[in-house]
């Protein structure tokens, strides 16, 4: 026997006002700004005045403006365009980890942010989805609430790999993961996101302990999903070794980055999530 | 018992399983610590790297060595090791424990009869028979008083120590009643004794002599005296190798009548010092007061000093007739006060302030006629018992006092004019002073020749005389006259103070017959001759211990007998004979206390200080911290130490070692503020709030509901007194009369209730108290909606009288139009509660309260009223709940909330007159000082 269906989707949709809430509050902090095209067109802004020319329809000409002189104006409109950006988020089960109680799991921190980003798009004016959605980006808070409630959904997989299946050309992406998993399905992911003109960001969220690896003594690491075990007997003298790889992984995910026009970011789960959410932003603005 | 040097073990078989130590060492080293698992994303990363170390994981050695440590404490632990066993006694045949139960052995008492008891134990063991002897309290029929050892160990925990030294010579001769050889064990207080040495070689021709004498310097404090204005305390030693401290202090009954500390002072003994002296400031009063200077924490009669009169100074008033100037040698008052200023404290001045100081003496020389006040003071304090001593001289003799009557502040009815002898123009020789009678307080002194007598004043002879004659001349004419009035006496010297009538102020005799009659105080320890005839009964008793007892009825001892060696018939203690006391202490001013001699052959032992000590607990505990810290170790070594938790875990681990080694001195710190609380936690702290700020207080009536409205009264005029005035009181509080302090509230709210239980009569006193201090209640019957009609009294009316029965209350009137209360804030005609019209009473203003010239109030500065009556319900109409807005509703309408206002401005008079007092009366001068400021 099955609930009725109120209950069940109260239930499942529990969890997801804080989270548009936690997210519209990060995105408040956030300047907006509309993607103007610096060029008379179809839009809400004003852009300037000039005289009318013959075949301009009357209910263009700017009554006020004319009144005072003798010539007629019409009122321009900056172009503004509208453009998608769609959000692949790592839903892998690596992602469910933290080290300390007191801070987010790094999936936690991944929706939160991805989520905060596309509150702000969709206050610009932005159209918003996930690529792994099965619908186009679309604009509007309906949209912001479909795609909060995807971001709920988790993985079977210890490390995620990239679904492109929407990826629409020219817009824009964003990939937020650990990206401990093989780095080979990620390039592949950009190359075909360059094939198709996509530019973006790839942020990195990082356990603070995976970045200090604060172990010794005998140990048994093993992955969340417990698909891979490592058993070493003084783990403080993996350490140097270890944060070595941690390094080179970054570099790599920098090089790609930079030579498919993207642009990478580490960020921590115990950092403050506004300075990455600035990040993302200006990033997608292109000015960071 | 296996013994390993100083160290013997109960249990020595367990040592063995020491063996498995190496096997242990085997199987731990063989055995890793196990792994951790841990989940981490970043394992990714890790796969492929190989560890650098490729030898086996191991315990590391000193984790090992811990552990070992830890076992091998475990295995000591219980095996029952004891540090210094107590060796086993050889010998055979009676053993005899002799003890020196003197003052000296006091204050280790407990550790010699213990070391005593150690060795009775072997004894028993073994079967020896044991015959204890204290040398004070020899066996009478002499022989060894032989037991069993047993019975002889319940005999010596019987044993006390005597408050007097220990002499030697008596057991030299019991020892020659006693046959046989036997072995001794003498238990030596340390104290040199003249035929200590005698003994101890007597003792050894007997048997084998163990001599038990502790180490430490035996104290004794010597009496405290008076020297330059300062007490002078002094304490001698045994021996003086080391420097040491000991606290003095000086105990005495406070103004109460309590025991308590009034002085204290550190003396301190140099190195190779025996002597030390400490000098200490103190007041008459508090040095009067002092009964004894005690070492503290010594328990011994030798380091307590009663005090006795060398200590104390009495107050003597001096009041002499007008001498001419420049005449000193003949002023009446010259000898009196050469005779007694170096041993009291004189004052003169007029008789009313010399009484108000309350003197122990007064002494009137040559004053026939007092003031009719004064002489009514005189006899009053005499009957307090004072002692008035009067002198003749020739106003007393011109007077006319005492001439037909007997005056009460005489002695005797006195003839006109007296008589001369031995002068020029007179018959016969001065005479001189016949030796004192047995029953006179002079018994006793030597008469010198050359006193003589030349005038005097004569007694009217009566059926009285002879009894109250307590001196007279050769030819039985009476000298010194005495008679008792109520407590005290009134004492009568026929001659003059001076040396015109009599060469008695000249001699030695003036200042003993002083001294005799309680006037002045010795200064030093009392001669055997000075106390000669005298009869001195003990009234406190010294026990060894120095603890005070009653004397309880014990036959008195012959002044000479005061100044020998103590004994059981002059146990140190204080005697007293009429007013005089005088302490016989064990160490007198010149004691010397010296270390006991002992023969060559003889070397003292004492166990005391390496007793057995049980060290199982401590190596028990050692093994538990090993294991504590292999705890933290290993968390260490596993790397769980790491993050907030193992951090936390790893400073609880820290605490529990820290506990486990020190676990004694944290329970003493945690029970003494626990007790402290307990005592008078909450009460305390409600007093200091209530000290802090004006707090109003209202009775609990045992009404819970009544008393709500009570707080939510006080509560509204506090919140008004607050807005309106200075006034900024804290939160009423409901008080018990019985239990709770009311001094600190400055009103008192009282609500009658028809059948609210009466107070305790300690209740009462309290309030009484609380009403002389200056405290106000606020009696409300409550019954102002009703009081007024019908002739008799509301239920709470007379219970409001059976209430106030018991109470100190002044007469009362209804409140006076022109009474303080009605200006002391607000100017108000009435006072409403929630009812309005009952009158109100108050204290009755003195009669004799006039209106002040162009006054509209008269001028009544007296006090506040300790009392307010009224039955208006006040509480009531002042009672705000939680909200602030009123309880209850007054009236009707506008006028209801006038009627609440007025109330508000009585509460706000009230306590504004509780809190100033007639301040607002004395501004019927204000117009008088304004025009005064105005010139």
């Amino acid at each position: 026997m099955t609930l009725p269906l109120r209950p069940r989707a109260e239930a499942l949709a529990a969890p997801l006002p804080p989270l548009l809430a936690d997210a519209s509050k990060l995105a408040r902090g956030v300047m907006l700004g509309e993607h103007g095209r610096k060029r008379p067109g179809m839009g809400d802004a004003f852009w300037q005045y000039r005289t009318a020319q013959p075949g301009d329809p009357a209910r263009s000409i700017d009554w006020r403006r004319s009144a005072r002189s003798d010539v007629h104006f019409v009122a321009e409109k900056e172009w503004q365009a509208a453009q998608s950006v769609v959000f692949w988020v790592d839903r892998g089960q690596s992602m469910q980890f933290t080290s300390d109680k007191n801070t987010p799991t790094k999936s936690d921190r991944a929706a939160l942010l991805s989520l905060a980003t596309a509150v702000l798009l969709v206050q610009a004016g932005e159209r918003v989805g996930l690529t792994d959605m099965g619908m186009r980006p679309m604009r509007g808070e309906v949209q912001l609430g479909r795609v909060a409630e995807r971001l709920m959904d988790r993985a079977e997989a210890d490390y995620a790999v990239p679904d492109l299946s929407i990826l629409p050309r020219h817009s824009r992406a964003v990939f937020v993961s650990d990206f401990m998993a093989d780095p080979a399905p990620i390039e592949a992911a950009l190359a075909t996101a360059a094939d198709r003109g996509v530019t973006g960001v790839l942020l990195q969220i990082l356990d603070p302990s995976e970045e200090a690896f604060p172990f010794d003594g005998r140990t048994v690491f093993h992955s969340v999903g417990n698909s891979l075990e490592f058993e070493t007997r003084k783990a403080g003298e993996l350490r140097d070794r270890y944060l070595d790889r941690l390094a080179r992984r970054k570099e790599r995910l920098g090089a790609m980055a930079d030579l498919t026009g993207w642009r990478f970011h580490t960020h921590h789960t115990n950092d403050s999530p506004s300075s990455a959410l600035l990040w993302i932003y200006a990033a997608l603005e292109g000015r960071a | 018992m296996f013994t390993l040097g100083p160290i013997g073990f109960v249990t020595p078989w367990l040592l063995a399983a020491l063996i498995t130590l190496p096997v242990l060492w085997l199987i731990l080293r063989a055995i890793p610590p196990a792994p951790i698992r841990r989940a981490f994303p970043g394992v990714a990363l890790l796969l492929g790297l190989e560890d650098e170390d490729s030898e086996a994981d191991r315990t590391p050695w000193w984790l090992l060595l811990l552990r070992m440590l830890a076992v091998a404490a475990m295995i000591l632990g219980f095996a029952g090791p004891i540090l210094n066993p107590e060796p086993v006694e050889t010998g055979s045949g009676p053993l005899v424990v002799m003890v020196d139960d003197s003052f000296a052995a006091a204050p280790d008492w407990r550790a010699r009869l213990d070391a005593a008891d150690r060795r009775l134990e072997a004894a028993a063991s073994t079967g020896r028979r044991v015959a204890v002897v204290a040398l004070n309290d020899l066996p009478a029929d002499g022989g060894l008083p032989l037991r069993s050892a047993a019975d002889a160990q319940a005999r010596l925990d019987g044993l006390l120590p005597k408050a007097w030294p220990v002499n030697h010579a008596p057991a030299l001769d019991w020892l020659d009643t006693v046959e046989g050889g036997f072995d001794t064990l003498w238990l030596s207080d340390g104290l040199s004794g003249d035929s200590r040495a005698a003994l101890a070689r007597a003792l050894q021709s007997r048997g084998g002599l163990t001599v038990m004498e502790p180490p430490a310097p035996r104290i004794g404090l010597q009496p405290a005296r008076i020297a330059d204005g300062m007490v002078r305390i002094s304490a001698t030693r045994s021996s003086g190798e080391a420097p040491q401290d000991i606290e003095v202090t000086g105990q005495g009954p406070d103004p109460a009548g309590v025991e308590r500390e009034l002085a204290r002072a550190t003396l301190t003994f140099e190195q190779g010092a025996t002597e030390a002296v400490a000098e200490v400031s103190l007041p008459p009063e508090l040095r009067n007061r002092i009964a004894r200077f005690e070492v503290e924490g010594m328990r011994s009669a030798g380091t307590v000093s009663l005090a006795d009169d060398t200590l104390r100074r009495r107050k003597v008033a001096l009041l002499g007739g007008d001498s001419e100037e420049g005449l000193e040698l003949l002023s009446p008052l010259h000898y009196l006060r050469e005779a007694l200023v170096p041993t009291a404290d004189v004052m003169e001045g007029t008789l009313s302030d010399m009484i108000a100081a309350s003197p122990d003496v007064v002494i009137l020389a040559d004053v026939a006629a007092l003031a009719p006040t004064d002489k009514e003071m005189l006899e009053e304090w005499v009957a307090e018992g004072g002692l008035l001593l009067r002198f003749a001289g020739p106003r007393l003799a011109a007077a006319d006092t005492g001439r037909t009557e007997e005056d009460p502040l005489l002695p005797v009815r006195l003839r006109v004019g007296g008589r001369d002898v031995g002068g020029a123009m007179s018959w016969g020789e001065a005479r001189a002073l016949a030796p004192f009678p047995e029953d006179s307080p002079f018994y006793g002194l030597a008469v010198p020749e050359d006193v003589e007598v030349t005038s005097q004043v004569l007694a009217e002879p009566g059926p009285q005389l002879s009894d109250r004659t307590i001196a007279a001349l050769v030819d039985g004419t009476p000298l010194v006259t005495r008679k008792t009035l109520a407590d005290g006496q009134v004492v009568l010297i026929h001659v003059s103070a001076n040396a015109e009538w009599s060469t008695l102020p000249l001699s030695g005799l003036f200042v003993q017959m002083l001294e005799r009659l309680a006037v002045s105080t010795r200064t030093g320890a009392p001669e055997a001759g000075e106390l000669e005839g005298t009869t001195w009964v003990p009234e406190t008793l010294l026990d060894g211990f120095g603890a005070l007892d009653d004397a309880g009825e014990r036959p008195g001892v012959a002044g000479e007998r005061l100044t020998g060696t103590l004994g059981p018939d002059l146990p140190p203690g204080l005697y007293a004979d009429e007013d005089r006391r005088v302490a016989v202490n064990v160490i007198g001013e010149d004691t010397v206390l010296r270390p006991a001699q002992w023969p060559a052959s003889v070397v003292p032992e004492w166990q005391g200080a390496r007793e057995e000590t049980d060290l199982s607990g401590w190596l028990l505990m050692l093994a538990l911290a090993a294991l504590a810290i292999d705890v933290i170790a290993s968390l260490f070594l596993s790397g769980r130490l790491t993050g907030a938790r193992g951090k936390a875990a790893a400073s609880a681990a820290l605490i529990g070692v820290a506990l486990l080694i020190a676990p004694q001195p944290a329970q003493a710190q945690d029970a003494t503020p626990e007790t402290t609380t307990q005592d008078g936690g909450k009460s305390d702290a409600a007093l200091l709030a209530a000290t802090a700020e004006v707090t109003l207080a209202y009775v609990r009536t045992g009404d819970p509901a009544l008393d709500d409205v009570s707080a939510a009264g006080l509560l509204g005029l506090g919140q008004q007194l607050f807005s309106r005035t200075s006034v900024e009181p804290e939160v009423p509080v409901g008080v018990d009369l019985e239990t709770d302090e009311l001094a600190v509230y400055p009103l008192l709210y009282w609500p009658v209730t028809e059948d609210q239980p009466a107070p305790s009569s300690e209740a009462y006193a309290k309030l009484n108290a609380y009403l002389r201090g200056g405290g106000m209640i606020v009696f409300d019957t409550r019954d102002g909606d009703v009081a007024g009609f019908g002739s008799g009294a509301t239920p709470e009316g007379s219970r409001l009288r059976s209430l106030a029965r018991p109470l100190d209350i002044p007469p009362l009137e209804p409140i006076p139009n022109d009474h303080v209360l009605t200006r002391a804030f607000y100017l108000l005609s009435d006072f409403p509660g929630r009812y309005f019209g009952q009158s109100v009473w108050v204290e009755a203003s003195p009669p004799d309260a006039e209106r002040a010239e162009g006054m509209p109030f008269r001028n009544l500065n007296d006090g506040v009223t300790p009392i307010l009556i009224g039955g208006n319900d006040w509480a009531s109409a002042w009672a705000v709940n939680e909200n602030g807005s009123p309880m209850f509703p007054v009236g009707r309408g506008f006028a209801g909330e006038r009627q609440r206002e007025i109330a508000y401005r009585f509460g706000v008079n009230l306590v504004m007159h509780v809190l100033t007092g007639n301040y607002k009366s004395d501004q019927v001068h204000v117009p008088a000082l304004l025009e005064r400021l105005g010139q």
